[in-house]
């Protein structure tokens, strides 16, 4: 349990996409969310969808990776299909088959759906290659021209990778602590809701306290290790670019300029 | 109650890319009134072992029976059983203080009472908390006081009575004396040492302190990544300086005091407990004289 929160879904190999600069992962996410919005007709998904098998196989993460992390999702995407089926209003000349339901209605719905399943799957392609610091690493490199408007974007990058790092030692803590009340005869799993919110005030108060603790130890550390934030760091780990990013993002214009294509063109499919 | 471990092993994170063996087929016995002291490296699996005696942890693969409780793989325990055993076995966590969470010191120490006792009146929760504190010697002056309020020692007594507040026939401290002072070292012994005469049959302790296990402890287990490659009296175990020291632990000081004199060709034939280690100096200067 642990480990998945101190990686996330971070699914530990080499490969070409893990090696990618995580802004580049980043911007190409942002990329792809846009494409698959664009794409108004199924050819355009399928496009997607191709390039997101073409990531997933230069990802070398197991396919049963992604379709796990498509399993939060899947719920959602089952209720918009049928409320899409439910609720798409029969126009002339479409197809209705019985009822409300028509042949039009359900391809809409599944156009819906697979849309959904496609941003889902891509974003997780970013979350099993790259570590969530990496990830954190590449959003303050990204934002760092806001720090023209003043905003403090290498504190906000410091609350957010020492959130990262401390998920997993809380976790830790939790566990030991449930466990410790748990040798007391602390109940978890009885009663009520409001009950079983209760038995975790003997956990979340020794949790909150010992938080506290860990951010004062922190805070002194780093003071004694003069910690300064301001414009004179420097980074341990340096992001570059490199020609596998170039190669990425020409795939990723290829994918737009193909779906924009694909708009206009429109096959007819059905 | 006694404890037979029988081959249990178990694996953190099982079916998972991060998979750790933590204990391999593990075999030890614990008779009722042992002392035991049980040592190892750090990541060797000690902690582990000992949540498997109440349960905490369930057993993976082998056999435990804790008294009459079987603790089999694949057994599921129901609930109740679960935790009278919890209220038999007592665990006294490393840094027990972080389990505090009452605002009074009262409250905190009846917890467990109440939790395994749920139709205990006033007046009985009240006995139980006192005796517990009494146990630990604490002035009932500090009944009413925030725990958090308290020294780091104080807080572990109180952490220590609200485990021993029911009386466990088993208590089991995971590094009992990290972080104390000498003197509330000697104390807390003390403390467990009272405990063994009194109620609690069976003690074992985790500890890096191997004057500490040599002092109090009858019986001694050292794991060693995951497996128990000793066990048996501390003069049995702590007589293999070189064994000890590769494995990184310690001996205890008497013995190494002892192995130096033997190499001055003065032979003393302890128990390496710093009290009998004395006493047969100071036969063995008697003698001489
Ligand atoms: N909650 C956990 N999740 C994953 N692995 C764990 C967990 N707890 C312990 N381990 C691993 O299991 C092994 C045994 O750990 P254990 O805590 O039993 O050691 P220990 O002998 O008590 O060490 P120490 O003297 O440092 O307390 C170690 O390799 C450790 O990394
Ligand atoms: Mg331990």
């Amino acid at each position: 349990m642990l480990s998945d929160i101190t990686f996330g879904q971070f699914y530990p190999t080499t490969s070409f996409v893990h090696k990618l600069d995580p802004r580049s992962k980043i911007i190409l996410l942002i990329a792809y969310i846009v494409a698959v919005f664009i794409a108004d007709n199924f050819w355009g998904l399928l496009a997607a969808f191709l390039f997101l098998c073409v990531a997933i196989a230069f990802s070398k993460v197991p396919v049963s990776a992604v379709i796990r992390s498509l399993k939060a999702i899947i719920f959602l995407a089952l209720f918009t299909f049928i409320l899409n089926i439910l609720f798409y209003a029969p126009k002339e000349g479409d197809t209705v088959l019985f009822w409300r339901i028509s042949k039009e209605g359900i391809i809409t719905a599944t156009f819906f759906a697979s849309r959904l399943l496609l941003l889902v799957a891509g974003s997780s392609i970013l979350t099993l290659t790259t570590t969530p610091v990496n990830i954190t690493d590449g959003i303050e490199s990204l934002l760092k021209p806001l720090t023209y408007i003043k905003v403090p974007v290498h504190v906000l990058a410091l609350v957010m990778s020492i959130a990262l790092r401390f998920i997993p030692t809380l976790a830790d803590e939790t566990d030991r602590i449930i466990r410790a009340q748990k040798a007391r005869g602390a109940d978890f799993e009885s009663g009520n809701i409001l009950s079983r919110v209760k038995a975790f005030i003997p956990v979340l108060i020794p949790l909150l306290i010992s938080a506290f603790r860990r951010a004062d130890e922190l805070g002194n550390a780093m003071d004694a290790r003069c910690y300064t934030d301001g414009k004179t760091r420097t980074k341990y780990k340096k992001l570059s670019f490199t020609a596998r990013d170039l190669v990425s993002v020409i795939l990723m214009a290829a994918l737009i300029t193909g779906i924009v294509f694909l708009n206009i063109y429109d096959p007819i499919l059905f | 109650m006694r404890i037979v471990a029988d081959k249990i092993t178990f694996t953190y994170n099982r079916k998972s890319k991060f998979a750790t063996r933590a204990l391999d087929e593990v075999s030890l016995e614990i008779a009722e009134g042992d002392f035991l002291g049980i040592i190892g490296h750090t990541g060797s699996g000690k902690s582990t072992f000992i949540q498997h005696l109440n349960g905490l942890i369930p057993v993976e693969s082998g056999r435990l029976t804790v008294g009459e409780t079987d603790l089999f793989a694949g057994v599921k325990k129901n609930k109740k059983q679960l935790k009278n055993l919890r209220s038999r076995v007592g665990m006294v966590f490393q840094y027990p203080e972080y389990q505090l969470f009452e605002q009074t010191v009262f409250d905190d120490v009846a917890f467990g009472y109440k939790n395994f006792f749920p139709e205990a009146d006033k007046e009985e929760i009240k006995a139980a908390v006192f005796g517990a504190l009494d146990l630990v010697g604490l002035d009932r002056s500090v009944l009413n006081r925030s725990p958090f309020d308290l020294s780091g020692g104080q807080k572990r007594r109180v952490a220590i009575a609200g485990v021993i507040v029911t009386k466990p026939e088993i208590l089991i401290l995971d590094e009992p004396v990290a972080g104390l002072d000498p003197l509330g070292k000697n104390e807390l012994m003390a403390l467990l040492h009272r405990l063994h005469k009194t109620s609690c049959k069976t003690i074992i302790i985790v500890s890096h302190d191997m004057d500490e296990v040599a002092d109090n402890c009858n019986k001694v287990a050292v794991f060693s990544e995951g497996k128990i490659i000793k066990v048996g009296s501390p003069k049995e175990v702590f007589n293999d300086y070189e064994g000890l020291t590769a494995l990184r632990l310690d001996v205890p000081i008497t013995e190494y005091i002892a192995m130096k004199l033997k190499e001055k060709g003065v032979y003393i034939d302890t128990d390496f407990s710093s009290e009998d280690f004395v006493k047969k100096l100071v036969d063995f200067y008697k003698n001489v004289k």
